[in-house]
């Protein structure tokens, strides 16, 4: 027996179990990464089974091949163009009539096409019996039954894909969709017109190649004029005439009638292979829908289910987040000790541990977080959120699903950004990453305490509130406004299956929050450390700096003059004061220097302007930052910095401007990462960063000069 | 009669789906609301907006914006 790869690809509509069928064919043998160009999910494993090394690829889930989602495009574009050596549908045997629509359209491409009748338990649990024989010899197609999440009839899946794979014979041409004979008319015509038309091979079944035509498919028509060049106009024109034809005999454009035709033909095969007995079922998805989805209570449930995920992700992680913070300390300590002082050390303590260990801290809220969506995407409670959210969401321009992500910013940006996968549109999910990162994330809390606690002692916590609400109503201002500008055109259509619900399968939450931390860990890593290097180089050089002072001679002096306690008291006021000195005669506090007449009008001085600039690190820095600048980093003062602010030039307003200016300027770098890796694009990277940063200056400034002139300070 | 204008409980048959956003319009079809298919209106959104419907024994949610390009018989 010749030993070959199969190539195996998976297609199926979403919830069909096309997911636990791949997780249970290739275990955690799996490659996760993008179709190329995209930021669709592609899924790869390898297995070794019955002497043939199998390659298993995981299509999008889709309801159709249309061209309609990108989703759709790259199934397509892979049974096309890469020839897989079988396509297995996953169908859905509880929702039979639906799933044999994209499995009609798989039957007219030019491939070879296996069946899986998934899930049959629960189609015969509802009283629906399929005649599996009869719909093999109606469609001409391999049909196999199998139960994903009770791993029966994978085996025989795979050896009838192989025996397929091997098999020599043609793929059958006969029992494909059949068409009214209009239609059919148009189709051979334009068959024959093509055939005589043009010598170029094309990647397409003729046939294929003029329903697609009728239909006004666009990437067939642009594939055509790219192969064909002139020619194409002449095939166009002949499209055309048949187009128009079609319209005046149906009164309706042929993409629809077909969609009828198909539907209809699809009804004649239910009507053979189904036998639905009459008898009356205890639906208990339907009945689990019927509270959470209630006029009364479906919302009370679904905020509760919120507030878990948003408590558990943010508190209960908070422990193990305190573990892995205390391991980068415990690690930069002992380096500390062991190391010699070198430059190197310098980097590898502040630069690289700090940095990246202020980034992998959020591993567990990363693994709880997507725990939950995995849990809530299986047992199908994630398109019922999306169901309760929409009509507020609509609002803002946006999908209900938006709301998951916008919610998980309150906590970080970074897990916020990447579950905004879960959206299918790709105009719905540029948009939320845009607007995400004006929830004020909780790295941020630490700063309005500092400043709010400072200058508005008493009112600090309704001064706190007022910021996440100018956050959101930015964030609703922004959606309208790129909504009605950037992403115009038509709202992407609610339309959307409401699966039933489903107990999810441990295997696939574990598999699906192990993917999303790999994800974190390796993509992020190397920008962050990239990040890290570059803003300790800011901060570290240069090396030798003009100090005002000799600080180690006035030390010594102060060694030889004061008293015990006078002494330890007035070198660690001259140490702080070295500190300060260095870290405005850094690159970083020139360049915050530098900056510093940009942030004059909103009245932050350069102090603020290099704070702001080190929040880019992770903005739990900026308190850090401040502490040093104001040369108030001492333990038995606990209210030194506090004091330092308020003997300053800082006044509420400009606290208030500097706090505005923190709640939306430019995202932290592992934000930036995330939107960079999230859309796919730096030029939405950038304008993420250009127009968060803008907003912001605005946005503080406004208050400053505004309040200036209402002679506040 | 629309079928944004149905209310929970009732059944119907599609008559016609229209609208100007033809995509929308095939999407709708794709998903199985051809004509001569029997829906049956599950419930609406607690805050009116989307509903619920059941097709070809499945249940899907459309906006009412987009229902109201859908001419139902009520039966």
């Amino acid at each position: 027996m010749h030993k070959k790869t199969i190539t195996i690809a998976l297609a199926g509509n979403p919830n069909s179990g096309k997911t636990t069928i791949f997780n249970n064919i290739t275990g955690t043998r799996q490659k996760v990464g993008n179709w190329p160009g995209v930021t669709v999910e592609k899924k790869e494993g390898s297995v070794r089974k019955y002497g043939h090394d199998l390659t298993i690829i995981d299509l999008p889930g889709t309801y159709s091949l249309t061209p309609f989602s990108i989703e759709e495009i790259v199934a397509r574009d892979f049974v096309i163009e890469e020839s897989p050596d079988v396509v297995i549908d996953i169908i859905d045997a509880s929702n039979l009539e639906r799933s044999l629509y994209l499995a009609t359209q798989l039957r007219e491409l030019d491939c070879k096409v296996l069946f899986a009748l998934n899930m049959a338990d629960v189609a015969t649990s509802r009283g629906t019996k399929i005649d599996a024989n009869k719909l093999s010899e109606l469609l001409d197609v391999p049909v196999v039954f199998t139960i994903g999440n009770k791993n029966t009839g994978i085996d025989s899946l795979l050896k009838a894909a192989i025996k397929l794979a091997d098999s020599k014979s043609k793929i059958s041409q006969k029992r494909k969709v059949k068409y009214s004979n209009d239609i059919e008319n148009s189709i051979s015509k334009l068959q024959n017109f093509i055939e005589e038309h043009i010598e170029q091979t094309l990647p397409y079944n003729m046939r294929w190649m003029a329903i697609k035509l009728l239909e006004n498919d666009k990437i067939v028509r642009e594939h055509i004029r790219q192969k064909t060049g002139n020619k194409s106009l002449e095939i166009f024109r002949e499209v055309e005439t048949h187009r128009k034809h079609l319209l005046d005999r149906f009164d309706d454009d042929p993409e629809i009638v077909m969609t009828d035709e198909r539907y209809g033909f699809i009804a004649g095969i239910i009507k053979e292979v189904v036998t639905k007995s009459t008898k009356r079922r205890i639906d208990t998805s339907r009945n689990i829908d019927l509270v959470l989805t209630n006029r009364f209570v479906g919302f009370p449930i679904f905020i509760l289910f919120i507030w878990i995920m948003f408590q558990t992700t943010f508190a209960v992680g908070s422990y193990p987040m305190e573990w892995l913070d205390s391991g980068v300390n415990w690690l930069s300590a002992i380096l500390e000790l062991s190391l010699p002082d070198s430059l190197f050390k310098d980097l590898l303590l502040n630069g690289i541990i700090a940095g990246v260990g202020s980034v992998i801290i959020f591993l567990p809220n990363i693994l709880i977080l997507f725990l939950f969506i995995a849990i809530f995407e299986d047992t199908g409670y994630m398109a019922r959120a999306a169901f309760l959210m929409d009509k507020i969401m609509h609002l803002i321009g946006l999908h209900g699903k938006s709301f998951i992500p916008m919610l998980m910013g309150f906590g970080c940006s970074v897990p916020a950004i990447m579950a905004t996968r879960t959206l299918e549109s790709n105009k719905d999910r540029i948009l939320t990453i845009l607007i995400t990162p004006f929830m004020s994330c909780s790295a941020k809390l630490p700063i309005y305490i500092l400043l709010a606690g400072t200058f508005f002692s008493a009112n600090a916590g309704t001064v706190i509130f007022l910021i996440y609400i100018t956050g959101i109503i930015l964030s609703i201002i922004t959606g309208r406004l790129f909504r009605s500008t950037l992403f115009k055109g038509a709202d992407a259509p609610f339309v959307m299956e409401l699966p039933p619900y489903r107990i999810p399968m441990i295997k696939s939450l574990i598999i699906h929050m192990w993917d999303r931390s790999k994800m974190f860990l390796k993509k992020m890593g190397g920008i962050i450390l990239v990040g890290s290097v570059i803003v300790w180089m800011l901060t570290a050089f240069p090396r030798n700096i003009n100090y005002s002072m000799d600080y180690n001679e006035e030390i010594n002096k102060i060694n030889a003059s004061f008293t015990e306690k006078q002494k330890k008291a007035a070198i660690t006021k001259l140490k702080l004061a070295e500190k300060a000195e260095k870290a405005e005669k850094s690159l970083m506090g020139r360049i915050g220097k530098t900056i510093a007449p940009v942030f004059a009008p909103i009245g932050i001085d350069w102090r603020g302007s290099v704070a702001l600039l080190t929040g880019f690190v992770a903005k739990e820095i900026v308190v850090s930052t401040f502490g040093i600048l104001y040369a108030s980093e001492e333990a038995d003062e606990p209210d030194a910095l506090k004091n330092a602010l308020l003997a300053s030039e800082m006044t509420s307003l400009s606290a208030l401007s500097l706090m505005m200016f923190v709640l939306l300027y430019l995202p932290c770098v592992a934000t930036i990462a995330t939107i960079r890796r999230e859309t796919g694009s730096m030029k939405w990277t950038l304008f993420s960063i250009v127009y968060s940063t803008s907003i912001a200056w605005m946005a503080a400034f406004c208050i400053y000069q505004g309040g200036k002139i209402l002679g506040l300070t | 009669m629309l079928l944004s204008k149905m209310k929970e409980g009732q059944t119907g048959i599609i008559v016609h789906v229209g609208g100007n956003n033809g995509a929308l319009r095939r999407r709708v079809l794709e998903m199985g609301l051809t004509k001569g298919t029997k829906i049956y209106v599950e419930k609406y959104a607690p805050l009116r907006d989307p509903l619920e419907l059941i097709i070809k024994g499945y249940h899907i949610s459309l906006r009412v914006e987009e229902a109201a390009d859908i001419i139902v018989d009520k039966l």
